[in-house]
């Protein structure tokens, strides 16, 4: 494999598994504008466990078990905003992250921290193949319906049984966990991390992935991550092999622009519910959508 | 005690300085199919939400089925055998028609296993041919993919039913379940309610369309303002005079005018 598609392989991949964490919490309602935070944690806890001795296949789960008890605590005051407030809020602790690491000298504070052991891509690709996996899982259970449930009607929800808080923290620590396994290998594949690499901008991509992708299927955020990982580089690469320059320089303007066009044209996500069901039935399906011929009794 | 699945008593409740529900007490008979009514704003649906745990009751209790739920919190009532529809249609309208019946199952599948169970690998498992059934049992037909939010009104307002009723609940709550439906929709609903009440399930329902209240219910509880101003069958609400003045209304005041003066009956009628 080429460096190049090796690199772009590696982004691709970790962007899947950073949008799964904000996608298991989206599918329950709520927004979480904390990706960066807990890539950090991850990315940072396990290069030092990693340089305290312990090899890296004891260090990553170890940091995202620490990532997802870390999680687990502040879910209870942050689960109880909602909507552009639960942003705020977990805005609001990315940041903290941040500020807390660039102060720790132990970690290597504003200059950066080496990572030892290095993770190729036969290591994170697998890794992200199990991680869809266990989304795509999750999301077909009793518990992923009640997400989504959750998602559409709390209350009502509630009221046949489903613990809401439960599931909501579930999803969010678990969630939490998965972006500290992204964040891990992001640190042991480039054996070097920063935190101004894990900055509010990368929190907004993860969401758009995510939104944009949609959140009523586990295919959602799959579609999402891949979209916006190869669209802008194909349009880099349009660039350079077509020699127009001026293509290279604006394709953010384009990229914009797609943005707000799906969200005019794909509100809910570009892989919805029914896309997928029909998609899944060609045959069978075909009365989808109409009215159910209610037999009258 | 034991031939009631219901029994409410002194039941309070205010929002701020708004008595809502002043002292009310009634008994729903097992096997009944009782019916609350009332004019708008007389606290009907204010009884369903403290009975299903939407808000905490300031003062009385609430047995269901011999047993206290009156601090049992809402997520768990439905355990003890209580599930209701609401005023407003409330599927999930992002899960599939099937998937919404499927909800009405979560809590008898609440332990672990259940809950991580992959119902949407197998699509034969038995939840969601059960599901299935009963959405045939009441004459509805399914499709895959199929999505609520583009079903007839008529349609989710049975769909509601069928989900309430696959939590096999002994009390079955209706919040206007004729509410908005021409007259085949509340036929069918009809239909379906009465096939609901004969397998043994207890039915309150909140309706204001007396119609309907006569074709199902054989026992009538009226509230007004707050207050539980009759109890009895549906043909004596008819003749009782506090519910004519408060809810039935003008054929009392009709006749009382009638009877003085003739001629200004219809013009002073509101």
């Amino acid at each position: 494999m080429s460096g190049y598609l090796e690199s772009q392989l590696i982004i691709l991949c970790l962007n899947v598994i950073y949008a799964y964490g904000i996608f298991l919490p989206a599918a329950s309602g709520q927004l979480n504008l904390g990706a960066a935070g807990f890539i950090t944690i991850g990315a940072y806890s396990s290069a030092w466990i990693n340089a305290s001795g312990a090899p890296m296949y004891i260090a990553i789960p170890a940091s995202m078990l620490f990532c997802a008890a870390i999680a687990f605590t502040i879910a209870f005051p942050i689960l109880r905003t909602r909507g552009v407030y639960m942003v705020l809020a977990t805005f609001a602790f990315a940041e903290v992250v941040a500020g807390l690491i660039i102060n720790l000298e132990f970690l290597g504070a504003a200059a950066g921290y080496p990572v030892e052991s290095h993770a190729d891509y036969l290591v994170v690709v697998p890794v992200t193949i199990l991680v869809v996996l266990l989304c795509f899982f999750l999301m077909s259970t009793r518990l992923g319906l009640a997400m989504r449930s959750i998602h559409d009607d709390e209350a009502v929800a509630t009221l046949f049984g489903v613990d809401v808080r439960l599931a909501k923290v579930a999803a969010f620590t678990l969630g939490a966990a998965l972006m500290s396994l992204g964040g891990a290998l992001y640190g042991h594949h480039y054996n070097y991390i920063e935190t101004q690499t894990f900055n509010v901008l990368l929190s907004i991509y993860i969401l758009l992935y995510v939104l944009l992708g949609g959140t009523q299927t586990a295919w959602g955020p799959l579609v999402g991550a891949a979209f916006f990982t190869v669209v802008p580089e194909a349009l880099r690469q349009i660039a350079t092999a077509s020699g127009h320059a001026w293509i290279a320089d604006s394709r953010f303007i384009f990229f914009g622009a797609i943005i707000v066009l799906m969200m005019v044209f794909r509100p809910e996500g570009l892989v919805t519910r029914t896309m997928v069901d029909r998609a899944a039935t060609p045959f069978g399906g075909g009365r989808s959508g109409a009215a159910p011929a209610a037999r009258t009794a | 005690m034991a031939d009631n699945v219901l029994s409410i008593e002194g039941l309070h409740k205010s929002f701020g300085g708004l008595k809502v529900i002043d002292d009310v007490g009634f008994a729903v008979k097992r096997g009944s199919r009782t019916a609350l009514i009332g004019p708008n704003g007389a606290g009907k649906t204010t009884v369903f939400n403290l009975l299903t745990g939407v808000y905490p009751v300031d003062e009385g209790t609430m047995v269901l089925d011999g047993r206290d739920i009156t601090r049992v919190p809402a997520k768990d009532r439905v355990i003890f055998g209580m599930s209701r529809s609401f005023q407003n249609i409330r599927l999930m309208p992002h899960l599939s028609t099937v998937e919404n019946v499927m909800l009405g199952q979560h809590a008898r599948a609440r332990r672990l296993g259940d809950l991580l169970y992959p119902l949407g690998l197998m699509p034969g498992n038995r939840w969601a041919r059960a599901a299935k059934e009963a959405l045939e049992d009441a004459g509805l037909e399914t499709y895959p993919g199929q999505v609520v939010a583009n079903l007839p009104y008529g349609v989710q307002k049975r769909i509601e039913v069928v989900r309430a009723m696959i939590s096999q609940p002994k009390l079955l709550l209706l919040d206007e379940p004729a509410a908005g439906l021409n007259q085949v929709e509340a036929q069918q609903l009809l239909a379906l309610l009465e096939k609901v009440s004969a397998s043994g399930v207890t039915l309150l329902v909140v309706e204001h369309d007396m119609h309907f209240v006569h074709n199902l219910c054989d026992h009538v509880a009226v509230l007004n303002f707050g207050k539980k101003i009759f109890e009895g069958t549906p043909a004596q609400v008819n003749d009782d005079p506090l519910v004519r003045e408060a809810y039935l209304g003008s054929d009392t005041s009709m006749a009382g005018q009638q009877n003085a003066a003739p001629a200004a009956g219809a013009a002073d009628a509101p």
